[in-house]
């Protein structure tokens, strides 16, 4: 078989005895017909949102950022708390669709596609807050080094600001490019199903995408470079995020274990938001034979081990301040669990690492609605995480007399809400045009993994799809032999 | 762009392994087949078809060295020659804080690179219009199309009948 061998053990991923074809028509039918009323309902929810929020950042541009509450000692809040929890966000995206192929994971097929999706629309709302927060967004390009008439003026690359820049742009462009580039394919089968203006519209979609066979060597070939370039490529752009943060001299802040520690945490709330987003996806699209409770138990297993990382974590960071000796440090640390923001600091140990901990449990696992519930408790405690590192540290200063309290204004929780709206209508506006559910790779997967071939009750093996064949049998494993690096 | 016009015979099977086994067979009866189109990647094909492997990652390697050598030799320029500042009582030349923005740059570079020359290499592009032999090889045909210009009447008979014999569920001939 040229997926590779198969185990018998596991458990299908294409349920309901697909063919070809049926997998064609499931997945490309909901952009093909009119849209449903719970779409039309939840898409001028999202766009209502957004309007709210272009409003809000429009207040921001044309008053300044004074219209947050933000204060001399608390010059990070909501925006930064949001930005690193949109960008934690953006991670599932690209470990599944580049850890996990490098991994041979068979069952990223049915959901990495949206995944992608996700991370791009997610990394669009992170990159949003850096450009408002500095204040004066008309002169962002200043960021960007380019030969320029002012002089020798550039920017600083020791800073981690600046990394951040570089890294959120790569990862941007990047997943870009690699989502696009397994989108190509399946525009095409839109394509040929078209008529009229949606055929012209999804011929330039679809590149001129014909089939080819040494196109698709090429194009695996690619995707494989990408998933291995693209995988470093996720580990950096949360570590950088944490050098923002850790190469201050703010307790609390300047500690080693940020990089491991916001990477875990990034893993744990991408998964918990593409769950969150694929439970509603296959409810609603009909795609339970695709993204099966197989798919959805994985993904409970890395939000598990993930979360748990992020409570070792938690707990190292406690035990280092208390051992180093260090008042400040301990300081810090005692100030956000018994401090004014005592709230926050238990929303984020309660939702990110004692609640995941039911999943230890195979029945909560392979539950959907307990695991739609506990990827709304993650998504909600992961932000408290980013809050208490930000605004609860900040609150306490070294002087007592510059101890602060903050609370945002209704200006800077629209441009959450607003956020929010951008990527609920991009997400909308997505499952629309492209297959939710990546089509040629569900084929390429459906022979060592479909239902009618790998559980005890098949109708058919692979051993009689191939013994009408003895020829090719002998012939297909040397030329698959020579071919094993795919 | 535009292509000269081709005259094509093409069959379509129903399944990638009778496909596997009609390439065979055409490899015995010396056909030459033009190509091979599929819904989605079938392994073991590449050989059978002779196709070497891409060399796509070489590609990846080369763009990837010019980005690294871009970034840290563009950050060295900048710090040490055109604009030298000190930063936090640091060298000039930090070299260990350029490591981000090198390895940025790198996999930037790479993946831009590969992806463009993809689609260049491919012929492909935004509102390219390459011919396609049917719309069911998007969906669940597998084809081998021959070159009939030039071909006797006899020859293409004798297509035919190899398609015929290797189980295709459709033949079918075309300009392209």
């Amino acid at each position: 078989m040229g997926s590779g061998p198969t185990s018998p053990i596991r458990e299908p991923l294409v349920q309901g005895h697909k063919t070809y074809h049926q997998i064609t028509e499931d997945l490309c039918s909901p952009t093909e017909r009119a849209p449903s009323r719970a779409w039309t309902m939840a898409f001028i929810v999202a766009l209502s949102a957004l309007t709210f929020g272009v409003i809000c950042i429009l207040i921001t541009i044309w008053v300044g950022i004074g219209t947050w509450r933000l204060n001399r000692t608390i010059g990070w809040g909501w925006d930064i708390t949001n930005f690193v929890w949109w960008i934690g966000i953006g991670h599932a995206g690209t470990l599944i669709s580049a850890i996990l192929l490098l991994f041979r994971q068979k069952w990223r097929t049915g959901v990495n596609r949206a995944a992608e999706a996700m991370t791009i629309f997610a990394v669009i709302c992170a990159a949003l807050f850096p450009a408002i927060h500095v204040g004066r967004i008309w002169v962002t390009f200043f960021f960007f080094p380019y030969p320029n008439t002012r002089g020798p003026v550039w920017p600083n690359f020791n800073s981690p600001l600046l990394w951040d820049l570089f890294a959120i742009s790569t990862y941007f462009t990047v997943s870009l490019l690699f989502w696009y580039t397994g989108l190509v394919p399946d525009f095409a089968t839109v394509r040929d199903r078209a008529k009229g203006l949606r055929k012209k519209l999804y011929n330039v979609l679809s590149f001129g995408w014909t089939g080819a066979a040494k196109h698709w060597q090429r194009h695996e070939a690619l995707s494989l470079v990408l998933a291995g370039i693209a995988t470093p490529l996720v580990l950096s752009v949360h570590t950088i995020v944490s050098f923002d943060f850790a190469t201050s001299v703010i307790p609390g802040w300047h500690t080693t274990i940020f990089p491991p520690y916001f990477v875990a945490g990034a893993i744990f709330s991408g998964f918990a938001m593409v769950l969150t987003l694929m439970i509603i996806t296959r409810k609603v699209l009909n795609l339970q034979e695709y993204i099966t409770i197989g798919h959805i138990e994985s993904m409970n297993k890395i939000i598990l081990v993930t979360g748990t990382i992020v409570g070792v974590a938690y707990l190292t960071e406690l035990f280092i301040a208390w051992y180093s000796g260090y008042v400040y440090e301990q300081f810090a640390f005692f100030n956000r669990a018994l401090g004014p923001y005592w709230w926050a600091y238990f929303g984020m140990m309660t939702c990110n690492v004692l609640s995941p901990q039911i999943f230890w449990s195979k029945k909560i696992r392979r539950n959907v609605t307990m695991t739609f519930l506990m990827s709304i408790f993650v998504n909600i405690g992961m932000w408290f995480e980013r809050f208490v590192i930000i605004a609860t540290t900040l609150a306490r200063d070294y002087l007592p007399s510059s101890w602060s309290f903050y609370v945002p204004s209704i200006v800077e929780v629209g441009i959450f809400i607003g956020t929010l709206g951008i990527f609920f209508t991009f997400y909308l506006i997505f499952v629309r045009i492209a297959p939710v559910v990546a089509i040629a790779e569900i084929k390429h997967i459906l022979k060592s993994s479909g239902d009618q071939y790998v559980n005890s009750n098949a109708t058919t093996t692979y051993q009689q799809v191939e013994s009408g064949n003895m020829e090719f049998e002998i012939a297909g494993h040397d030329a698959h032999a020579g071919h094993d690096h795919h | 762009m535009k292509h000269p016009e081709k005259n094509v015979i093409f069959g379509l099977y129903d399944d990638e392994e009778i496909l596997k086994s009609a390439v065979i067979k055409a490899n015995e009866d010396h056909l030459r087949i033009m190509d091979v189109y599929t819904p989605f990647a079938v392994h073991g094909l590449d050989p059978l078809l002779d196709l070497k492997e891409s060399r796509i990652h070489i590609g990846g390697f080369v763009y990837g060295l010019t980005g690294t050598l871009t970034a840290f030799l563009g950050m060295t320029w900048i710090h040490t020659r055109d604009w030298p500042q000190i930063y936090g009582g640091k060298p000039y030349w930090a070299i260990l804080s350029f490591v981000p923005i090198t390895f940025e740059l790198t996999v930037l570079f790479a993946s831009i690179g590969m992806v463009v020359t993809f689609y260049i290499i491919n012929g492909q592009g935004p509102g390219v219009m390459n011919p396609i032999l049917h719309p069911s090889i998007t969906d669940d045909k597998f084809c081998i199309a021959f070159e009939t210009g030039g071909l006797e009447n006899s020859e293409v008979d004798k297509l035919r009948n190899f398609f015929n014999n290797t189980g295709a569920s459709l033949v079918e001939t075309k300009t392209i």
